[in-house]
């Protein structure tokens, strides 16, 4: 053994290694595209922002507020992208990000400035992540806005921090009720200013899965499970509070199981000891895929119906043969023909683009929320943005607040937009779809068996 | 010098009421003591009452979840006894093990799916078992035995902490090399083979196939391990190891030799385990190993470290705690939705055996450097 030389070939090699490291992908942070995305959009009908006719003031208007940013003459206006990208629910979080990537091809520059998203930030689908993302970009003053969280847990631990400085979020999956409000003009617990979203409230999700349970399937004993986050919880609650008051149904037990818990038969006992006739747990597949693998053991859920929602809506949970008959609530996913009115792409247009980029579907559906998460957030930048004839650009956060609360009648690939004083803009189509076939999931996605557009 | 007092004085109480010194601490204690057996008791009395009133599980319930739980513990035991031996020979928690146990059965996932795509999965049940169990074996030794010559060897005369410490990222390491090697996704086993998932009928009570192969594999594996402890010449090397070190080695045994036997057992025992977990839970994702770890560590001191008896006793008791435990003590006690307070049971359970019996259920078995 010759210690010595084998330690100075590993310190050579990992200097190497280092240096390569350094030297390699050196302009990540400042391009104007997000670094993973080949040059291959070709929109053909991109109309460019509107551009503003009017002469560039001469000195910069009064800052309100919340003060203002000022993009200097060559640099880039800084918005962020704070999607789940790694771990569990990547699944939802990276065709988020990538719709925000399209949107910002599509939007080209604003003002001659053009748009730079950064690296995007990864908020691992927990406050924890939620939180220590939104301090990374509340120390950045040049930032504007941010489109994220993928999930609601994230988003309820991130908006203080970044309603504090000013800047304005806009979610194109988070769907818990307590980030804006319950729909009938009571604030939502973590509600925060500058907090807007393009996915619908789950106030209204849960009413239309229980108006399906009850009307449609005739069910009057649900179970619930939930795992503990924002989203799943307050999708349960919303569902309880329908299906009992509104429909007259009874939950026989509403309990949750533990993120990353595997064994599910403890709680399939629980919940089939409370004797319902189906079981709602609206969770993720990371849950979701031991549940139905495992309840078909227990005694007493053999004939229960499963119905789950759009967390359990991604590629890898449909697969399972396990899945099969269930039913998922979820937003509308039949856009195809919608069109958003600013970059005159159709939902059809930008689908096949994202699979002309990324060489495969999208994962996760809420992948045109993002899109048109990230053009409202533009529009509304170049909206407020005053340019200076020093070439720079004045942008208030006040103004920008504003103008996205304003938001109305703005058609996007999703639907129509009209943002509400709490911050929900979405459309609020949502549908009940019914799984039959775990190798044919494009079809799973298109067979709506309910909806509340009607 | 010569003034002092060396007599005793003269109004002394006499020693036998000195010995009842009220110490706030062993008070405290007694409290806990008393106040977890109340609230056991009502939260049975209460679950008893619920049954009775047709309420809560039914029999037939009741009697899968005893055994599911059963199952799931016998697989915490096997874990568990890599925990107990390294703890007896070496003298610290090798952290990584949980993840030795995930890098078994995350390997036999891959065999057992290139043998369900070839058809030999369905047409074989027992065959391909034998086959997944023997790969999972493999690896998690091999993998066992890598970080014992590559993170613990070198560290053979520090202080106990930084091993342990090693330990922790070693796991950490093991977790990212199989996530870049077999991605993030969950992954699952093909479903089991043949009829293996029907009833069985054993002394009038129907078990599910797949549990009971469970508990069988786990008895053999339990029964083979102490045959080799106790009756082989290695197995009886390994416990003059962890008895006390540096005599062993005056005795003519190898000392280094041995170490490594007993990661291996270890990693074998974790093999097996990884079988287990394919045929109850199926789904594997790089990450499984991190909480089965936590639980098979926490069973191994329930039973009392450095025990083998005791670490796989330590192991069902902690399946059975956190199987049955909710929906019998917290249910009873008028909790809603109790499943969600599975892992508050089991390390509930950890927290009042420690308090009754500090020492573990069965005693610890500690080295010579640990012993008073």
């Amino acid at each position: 053994m010759k210690p010595n030389r084998v330690m100075r070939l590993l310190a050579i090699l990992g200097a190497l290694a280092l240096i390569l490291a350094a030297c390699g992908n050196g302009d990540t942070t400042d391009t104007t595209e997000a670094p993973e995305t080949p040059d291959a959009t070709e929109a053909p009908e991109t109309t460019d922002a509107p551009e503003t006719t009017e002469a560039p003031a001469t000195e910069p208007p009064e800052e309100g507020p919340l003060g203002a940013v000022t993009v200097a003459d060559g640099e880039d206006i800084q918005i962020r992208s704070l999607q789940a990208i790694t771990g569990d629910v990547a699944f939802l979080g990276i065709p988020n990000a990538r719709g925000v990537d399209m949107a910002i091809l599509d939007y080209g520059a604003i003002k001659g400035h053009d748009v730079s998203v950064g690296t995007g930030l990864d908020d691992l689908c927990s406050a924890d992540g939620g939180q220590a993302a939104a301090q990374t970009i509340v120390s950045d003053e040049q930032v504007i806005g941010v489109v994220g969280t993928s999930c609601s847990g994230a988003a309820v631990a991130a908006m203080p921090l970044i309603s504090a400085a000013g800047m304005v979020m806009i979610s194109s999956s988070n769907t818990s009720p307590a980030l804006t409000s319950d729909m009938q003009g009571n604030v939502g617990t973590d509600n925060h200013a500058g907090y807007y979203r393009t996915a619908h409230n789950d106030f209204i999700q849960g009413a239309v899965a229980a108006q399906f349970a009850s009307e449609e399937l005739g069910l009057t004993a649900v179970a619930l499970i939930h795992d503990g986050d924002p989203y799943t919880n307050g999708l349960t609650s919303a569902f309880e509070g329908a299906f009992t008051s509104t429909y007259g149904g009874t939950i026989t037990v509403h309990t949750a199981v533990a993120k990353e818990q595997v064994d599910m038969v403890p709680v399939l006992t629980e919940v089939a000891a409370s004797g319902p006739e189906a079981i709602y747990f609206p969770i993720f597949p990371a849950e979701g895929t031991f549940i139905v693998q495992q309840v078909g053991g227990i005694a007493g859920l053999e004939d229960v119906i499963l119905y789950g929602a759009d967390g359990l809506i991604a590629d890898n949970f449909l697969e399972i043969p396990e899945s099969e008959g269930m039913y998922f609530s979820g937003p509308n996913l039949a856009f195809g023909a919608n069109t958003n009115a600013i970059t005159g792409q159709s939902a059809d247009d930008v689908k096949a683009t994202y699979e002309a980029t990324y060489g495969e579907p999208p994962s996760a559906p809420f992948w045109a929320h993002s899109y048109d998460a990230a053009i409202l957030l533009l529009s509304a930048i170049d909206e407020v943005a005053v340019a200076l004839d020093d070439g720079s650009l004045f942008i208030d956060r006040q103004a920008l607040r504003d103008a996205l609360g304003a938001t109305s009648g703005w058609a996007g690939i999703t639907g129509v937009v009209n943002c509400d004083e709490f911050g929900d803009c979405a459309a609020g189509e949502v549908t009940v779809i019914f799984h039959e076939d775990s190798t044919d999931i494009e079809a799973t996605k298109n067979n709506i068996v309910f909806s509340n557009t009607e | 010098m010569l003034s002092r007092n060396v007599t005793p004085p003269a109004t002394t109480t006499p020693t036998k009421t000195r010995r009842f010194r009220f110490n706030w601490v062993d008070g405290f204690l007694w409290f806990i003591r008393i106040a977890a057996i109340i609230v056991i008791v009502v939260g049975i009395v209460g679950s008893i009452q619920l049954f009775a009133a047709g309420e809560g599980p039914t029999l037939e319930q009741w009697r899968d979840l005893v055994i599911s739980s059963f199952a799931t513990g016998a697989m915490y035991g096997l874990i568990a006894l890599g925990y107990s031996m390294v703890y007896g020979v070496l003298g610290f928690i090798n952290f990584a093990h949980g993840e030795v146990f995930m890098s078994g059965t995350m390997v036999g996932l891959i065999a057992s799916t290139m043998l369900f795509d070839s058809g030999f999965w369905d047409a074989n049940p027992m065959a391909s078992l034998l086959i997944v169990v023997l790969v999972a074996m493999f690896t998690s030794t091999l993998v066992a035995v890598l970080i014992e010559r590559v993170a613990y060897r070198p560290l053979r005369n520090a202080p106990r902490l930084i091993p342990l410490i090693t330990s922790i990222g070693v796991s950490f390491f093991l977790q990212y090399a199989f996530a870049g090697l077999f991605g993030v996704g969950v992954r699952s086993y093909p479903p089991a083979p043949g009829n293996l998932d029907d009833d069985v009928e054993i002394f009038g009570i129907s078990i599910a196939g797949t549990k009971l192969l469970v508990i069988v594999v786990a008895a053999i594996s339990m029964v083979a391990l102490w045959y080799f402890v106790k009756r082989t010449k290695t197995g009886t090397a390994m416990r003059a190891v962890a008895e006390d070190k540096e005599i062993a080695g005056l005795m003519g045994i190898n000392v280094e030799r041995t170490i490594v036997t007993t990661f291996a057992v270890g990693g074998a025992m974790a093999g097996v385990a990884g079988l287990l977990w394919a045929l109850l839970f199926r789904g594997v994702d790089f990450l499984t190993g991190f909480l089965p770890g936590i639980k098979a560590f926490t069973a191994a001191v329930l039973g009392g470290i450095g025990n083998l008896p005791g670490a796989m006793l330590g192991g069902v008791l902690l399946g059975l705690f956190e199987g049955v435990g909710p929906l019998l003590v917290l249910a009873g006690l008028g909790i809603p939705a109790v499943s969600q307070l599975k892992d508050f049971v089991a390390f509930s359970a950890l927290i009042l055996v420690l308090i009754f019996r500090p020492s573990g259920l069965l005693g610890e078995r500690l080295g010579s450097e640990d012993r008073a």
